[in-house]
């Protein structure tokens, strides 16, 4: 079977699993929402504050809640063993990883435009650079964090604590991800500085993970 | 793919040990299987026939020693030629039946639905059932299972305990489907406890103890089916 077919078969699969279950989405809905309640109410922010602190704010946010996702990717595929039933598959192993990535790059997502209005309302924000700005930097840090995070997620996948291996591993490698998305939001929601260096240093992040990703996959797998 | 391999050999094991630790899970297995025979593994709780299944199904390397299957020693260029079912039955519970074995037909890049309400159908259930497989029994899930694993029409099959929680109606059921999948020229290997259902079907018992094959004997003996007690304690050799 082709690469990109397996790829929709896997992609497609996932989605109903997801709409039926709902394990992953709802979780990080409500974390998110916490997230974004409670640090208004911490909080007594006028709106040029608030524009320098939200952008890093709403990537902490997204970081925490895409754990919860990225946890219950590879936990659905434990569940019965369905995993060894790809893994005997003459189906490639790296388009399993590709499915998965881009599956977790939905629902953070959707994730993302569910609370983007929320910070808006409960922050009073307003960009003063263009929103464009805000919607690059949030796909490219949306796709840095899923693409670590399925991966490291396949790694700890057969560890007994791997809800916690997983931000273990996560979270430093995501370190220079995260300040450059940080940076972009900041620095378009106050309209100072470049917004350019950031969203170059996320794209080529992104293609350097999604390669090294791509490449151990298959090792990572089968793995014992 | 390995041309070396022994011609009318289906599965070839040299000298194949698997360790976890300390644990030697498979001692120095030596052993050949021709094609086309049904052979029932047995042995005690832990004598590593499990073990030998996925190691024969690529699941997990050996430690030592060199695995041939279908003339080939890099199993995954063979993966379409074999079906495995574990204990757990390696279906998603929120997905139908019918749908599990659409996503993995397609693996197997087979997209004809037509084959996979024939396996539904070949295992005695209904391909039109709806009801999602977290919701199915034990046994329904068992027989799925099998549906599962020879929806691509294996020349191997590697069957790991499929008679637990079936009904006996039901277990005799899967028992003449393998033996007429035998008769077509499959070559099956099945782990169980429960010899009795294969006594009429099985050409070959292959006894393992302590992750070793310590007997082979033709067919099933009616004294191992009384008692479980391989042909070695029994004073026969190998």
């Amino acid at each position: 079977m082709t690469f990109a077919a397996t790829l929709k078969n896997t992609l497609a699969k996932d989605q109903r699993l997801e709409w039926r279950s709902k394990d992953a989405i709802n979780s990080m809905l409500f974390f998110a929402l916490l997230v974004v309640v409670i640090f208004s109410f911490s909080f007594d922010l006028s709106p040029e504050e608030s524009r320098l602190i939200a952008g890093a704010l709403v990537w902490v946010a997204l970081l925490f809640a895409a754990v919860v996702a990225l946890n219950q990717t590879w936990a659905r595929e434990l569940r019965n063993s369905v995993l060894d039933a790809y893994r005997i598959a003459p189906a490639p192993l790296e388009s399993l990883f590709l499915a998965k990535t881009i599956g977790n790059f939905i629902f953070v997502g959707v994730l993302e435009l569910v609370i983007a209005p929320l910070f808006v309302v409960f922050y009073n924000l307003r960009s003063i650079g263009p929103v464009y700005d805000l919607v690059i930097a949030s796909v490219l840090g949306n796709w840095a964090l899923v693409v670590n995070g399925t991966f490291f997620g396949a790694i700890s996948i057969r560890t007994r604590s791997r809800e916690v291996l997983l931000p273990l591993l996560l979270f430093p490698i995501s370190i220079p991800a995260l300040l450059a998305a940080v940076n972009a939001t900041t620095n378009t929601l106050t309209g100072e500085g470049s917004v350019y260096l950031p969203l170059v240093f996320l794209a080529v992040y992104d293609v350097v993970f999604t390669t090294i990703g791509l490449f151990l996959f298959e090792t990572v797998l089968q793995a014992e | 793919m390995n041309s070396s391999s022994n011609s009318g050999s289906i599965v070839s094991l040299r000298e194949v040990s698997k360790l976890y630790g300390r644990f030697a899970a498979l001692r120095t297995v030596t052993a050949e299987f021709s094609a086309g025979k049904l052979y029932l593994i047995l042995g005690e709780n832990g004598a590593g026939k499990s073990t030998l299944l996925r190691v024969i199904a690529g699941l997990i390397h050996p430690t030592r020693g060199e695995v041939t299957v279908l003339g080939a020693s890099e199993l995954r260029t063979v993966a379409s030629l074999f079906g495995y079912m574990a204990h757990a039955p390696m279906l998603y519970e929120e997905l139908s039946g019918m749908e599990n074995l659409l996503y993995f037909a397609k693996l197997y890049g087979i997209s004809d639905a037509a084959k996979c309400e024939q396996a539904i159908r070949t295992v005695g259930l209904d391909p039109k059932l709806t009801r999602r497989v977290g919701q199915y029994s034990q046994g329904m899930r068992q027989r799925m299972s099998l549906a599962r694993a020879i929806l691509n029409d294996p020349k191997l099959l590697l069957l790991d305990e499929p008679f637990s929680n079936v009904d006996v109606i039901s277990a005799r059921d899967m028992a003449r489907l393998l033996g007429e999948m035998r008769d077509a020229g499959r070559t099956i290997f099945l782990v169980t406890h429960q010899p009795a259902l294969l006594e009429q079907i099985a050409d070959e018992s292959v006894w393992m103890s302590a992750g070793q094959i310590v007997a082979r004997e033709q067919g099933v003996s009616a004294e191992a089916i009384a008692s479980g007690v391989t042909p070695v304690q029994r004073g026969h050799s190998q």
